[in-house]
Parts: structure tokens; sequence; C-alpha cells
């Protein structure tokens, strides 16, 4: 009797793992499906204008000339490469030490006040659309700098601003994340030594959470990297590689966005859109593997 | 003996709550002196005055005086920083920085300026020494000091006070996280040390404090109860608290 009632009570505990476990499993598969068949599709479109339609790789990555209808059509897309690489970095660059100040006044300064008033501001950053952040660029940034600087205000500087305060919440957060996660042993030990608090901060804080202050700069850069619309608006859009920060140009993204719905599936010109789309994706992963490397040279 | 350390009335605040009450006490130079009680009776607190650690905790409030060779700490013209600079801390956690051990000792005697690189071979060399470490670890000074094990780790963080030349050495329960063997061996420098400094300790052991200290405080609530020489306190303690403590009655 009692060995009947312990298998009935086991039964139905069997069926519930078997089903958490399908369930998962099915989730994961979907999503390793959906990003495969992702990369799938960019590359195989991608690899058609090499393959398929004869452009030379190397042409595509050095080419400083792009025109896609032209007769002979060329594709070279430097210049895209180049944009994004500019901008995205300038924006890093920009943006790295006011969101390591910021972290910096929200954990070590002011943490009450940082805490309760500054977090929530910079969260509500990551919140606006990215069409916002390109109309105040666009009507507030460009004209500044057109009057400014010669040339028509559009280009590397304007998009790199732009992208700047869009990436700071990125590298602002994760900057504050791993100061407020440094064990308070650490500062305590430098603190009883005699250190002020300025030497504590560049001495102990900032090359302890280096590796992850730079996991932070690197997310942000591929946050610009990708980003298309605010970009797109203030960029200026001219298919060549600037001579100064201040000259319309264009990125990767842009250039897809701006020509991807004015050309037919299939054609060459589309098929060179994709080989843009797998340079960004192929940049992506490089991000995502410097992050990891990065994390594992974490010191704590 | 000389006392370099004089406790007047003070009382401390932890916002509303009161952690001190009117301590009053003389600790003796090149001495070793433990503080014991229960867990939140207030030693560690008392502790953390003397190098006024407590001031990073925010509404902290303290009354009263506390002097360091004539000098009171808590007057608005004391430097923080030289106050420290003279008052060493261990802490009960080893909290060796991410950094090589050769760069840890030598952390403090580079906050203060100095940057010759002899000078600074010198101080590291001695500082471990003085902690009893050097033989082990002199061939590999660039390796990292968490690669250490938890003993040496402590000891390299006592080699690491001891490179600002301190005259007071402040240690907050060092040895609770440690096997008894590294206790042993840190009990051990600290009697080697007592020649040349003045050693406060907090300990949750007895038996320590009455191994290797010369006077011992009893803490009971914020309150000093007793303070006498260790001997004296722990086999003929004058307070009944005092007694039912040391005997295992509670705490």
């Amino acid at each position: 009797m009692a060995q009947s009632f312990e298998r009935q009570k086991a039964k139905p505990h069997v069926t519930e793992e078997w089903v958490g476990r399908v369930y998962t499993l099915l989730c994961i598969f979907l999503l390793v499906a959906t990003i495969f068949s992702m990369v799938y599709f960019v590359a195989s479109r991608g690899l058609t204008t090499f393959f398929g339609d004869g452009v030379n790789v190397l042409e595509l990555l050095t080419g400083i000339k792009w025109n896609p209808e032209g007769e002979p059509a060329v594709f070279g897309a430097l210049p895209f490469i180049f944009g994004s690489f500019s901008t995205s970095i300038l924006a890093a660059l920009i943006s790295a030490p006011l969101g390591f100040c910021a972290a910096v006044f929200m954990v070590e300064i002011a943490p009450r006040f940082g805490r309760k008033y500054l977090q929530p501001v910079i969260e509500l950053l990551a919140g606006i659309p990215s069409v916002v952040y390109g109309f105040v660029g666009l009507s507030v940034i460009v004209p500044l700098f057109r009057d400014i600087f010669p040339g028509q205000g559009l280009g590397i500087a304007a998009g790199a601003l732009v992208l700047s305060i869009m990436i700071l919440p990125t590298i602002t957060t994760i900057a504050t994340d791993a100061l407020a996660g440094l064990p308070s042993g650490l500062k305590e030990g430098s603190y009883a030594l005699g250190s002020t608090r300025w030497q504590t901060i560049s001495r102990i804080v900032l090359p302890t959470t280096l590796p992850a202050l730079l996991t932070g700069i690197v997310l942000g850069i591929a946050r610009a990297f990708g980003e298309a619309l605010a970009v797109q608006m203030v960029i200026g859009n001219a298919p060549h590689i600037p001579r100064s920060l201040f000259e319309s140009t264009s990125t990767l993204t842009s250039a897809i966005t701006l020509s991807m719905g004015n050309t037919a599936m299939g054609s060459v010109h589309n098929n060179a859109l994709w080989s843009l789309a797998l340079i960004l994706m192929l940049m992506t992963f490089i991000f995502v593997f410097i992050v990891r490397w990065l994390e594992g040279r974490s010191k704590i | 003996m000389n006392s370099i350390i004089e406790i007047k009335d003070l009382n401390l605040y932890y916002g509303e709550f009161q952690a001190l009450r009117n301590i009053s006490l003389e600790i003796p130079e090149k001495a070793i002196t433990a503080f014991i009680g229960p867990s939140g009776c207030g030693k560690s607190t008392l502790l953390r005055t003397l190098n006024r650690m407590n001031d990073m905790i925010p509404g902290t409030r303290v009354e009263g005086t506390v002097s360091i060779a004539g000098r009171s700490i808590y007057s608005n013209d004391v430097d923080v920083e030289t106050l420290r600079k003279r008052v060493g801390m261990v802490f009960q956690q080893a909290n060796p920085f991410p950094k090589s051990i050769y760069d840890n000792v030598a952390y403090g005697p580079r906050l203060h300026g100095i940057t010759d690189r002899k000078r600074l071979d010198e101080i590291v060399e001695k500082s471990l020494r003085s902690a009893v470490l050097w033989h082990e670890v002199k061939d590999h000074l660039k390796r990292s000091a968490l690669s250490m094990s938890g003993g040496q780790q402590q000891r390299l963080c006592i080699a690491r006070a001891l490179a600002v030349e301190p005259d007071i050495l402040l240690m907050d329960e060092s040895t609770s996280a440690l096997d008894p063997i590294s206790t042993l061996k840190i009990e051990e420098l600290v009697q080697e040390l007592k020649n040349r400094y003045t050693i406060v300790m907090v300990t949750h052991n007895m038996h320590q404090a009455a191994r290797v200290s010369q006077q011992t405080v009893f803490f009971l609530g914020g309150e000093v109860v007793e303070y006498s020489e260790t001997k004296q306190l722990f086999s003929n303690p004058t307070d009944k608290r005092t007694e039912d403590y040391i005997s295992g009655r509670f705490g």
C-alpha cells in the first residue's frame, strides 16, 4: 500500500520536470535558431556580392568611391567604415570621461543624492527614442556647428556628439555598478594608510575596476556603431571620406537605411548593402568578444 | 608606563543610537592592549575612533576627547590623513589590493610621496621582514597579492601598515578569519612588534587576549566594565559581569 502511494506521488513530479525541461529547451532552441538564421541570411546575401556578383572583397573594404548605380557600378565602402568607426570612437572618447566622473560622483562622493536623483535621470536618457536625439541634434547641434565652424555643420562631429549622449547611460551605468561592487575593504585599507579620497579613487578604485570600465566603453562603442537613425539625421550622408569633422559623410548604418528601401531585392546594389550589414554584424561580434575578454581579465 | 592614547568622556552616536557611553581610558605605549566583549559591545567602534575610520559612516557624532601623544585628534586642525599614517590599522578580513606584493607594501610610502626606487625597496624589505613574511615572498615580489594564502595576506596587510612607520597599530579581529596555525604566527608576530609599536587589538577570542596582551579592556553595551592588567582581569576579575563573560556564562 505504501509503495503504490509513493509511486503515485512521484509521477506528477516527473512530468513537471519533463515539461519544464522541454519548455526551456524549446526556448533556447528558438533563440539559437533565430540567431543562426539571421547570421545565415545576412551572410548569404552579403557574400553573394563577392561570389555571385563578382565584386572584389578588398575593393569593397578599401575602395573610397561608392557609386552603385553608375556605369560601371563602384562599391568602395571605406567611407562608411571610416564614418562608423570615427563617429563611435569619438563618441566614446567624449562620453567615457563624463560617464566615469558621473559614476564616481554617484558612488564615492554623493551616494545619496546620486542614487536618488542622478541615476534615474541617466536611466531616463537611455529611454529616449533615437529619433528625438537625432532631431535635437539636427535642430540644435548642427546649426551651432554651422555658425562656429566652416561647413554645413553636418558631419562626424555632430554625429559623435549626438551618439556620445546616447551612449552615456551605458557607460555610466556599467561604471556605477563596477564602482559600487568594489569590496569596501579595499577602500578602507587605502584610507587606513592615510590616503585622501582622490588618492583612493585614482590608485585603487579606477585601476581595480578598469576592466569593467573598459567593458562599458566597448558596449557604448557597439551601441554607437549600430545606431542608425539619429546618426543619419546629422551626418549629412555624403559617401566620401571627409577632410574635416564638420564635413558631410556617412556611416555603415546610415548608408543601409537610406538606400535599402530603394533597391530591388537580389540586385547588386541590394547585395552590396547586405555586405555592409555583414560588416556591421562581424564588428558587433568582435565587440562582444572584446567584452568577454575584458571580463576574463577582471581582477576581483 | 607612559600612556600614548588618552580617551576622556567619549560618547559616540550612530544617528540616534549611542554606541559608546562615557568612555575614559588610558592606553600605554609599546604594549599590547586587548579589547574584549560580546558582539555589538562597541569595542570595534572604539578602535575605529582611534584612527577616525568612523568618519566615513554618515551620521556619526563624537563627543568627548581622544588624544594621541597629547594631541586631540578630533579637533578641527587635525589632518586625518596624517593621523591615519601614524595610527595604522589591520582589518578583520585581509584586504590586500589587487596589485603585486611589492606594490601593496609600497602603496603607503608612495601615497606619502616616496618615489625613489631604492628607498622603496628598502622599506618593502624592512616591512616584510618585520611582518615575518620576507623569506616566504622575497623571490616573487611581483606576484599578485591575491595569490597568497589567507594567513600570508593578513601578514602582508600588517607589513603594508608597518611600511608607513606608524606609532600605533590597530588590529580589528585580525585573526578571526584565519586557521589556528596562521593565527599563531600572527600572535608571535604581534609579540615581536610590541617592543616597537603600541598595539590595540580587538578580539573575540578571550584566550588570544589572555595569551598576547598586557592590558585588557572588557566592554559591554558601549561601556567599559573593567580595565586592568590582563593577568589580573582573567584570574581575578573585580566585576561580576566580567567574571560571567570570561567564564563563558554569556556572550
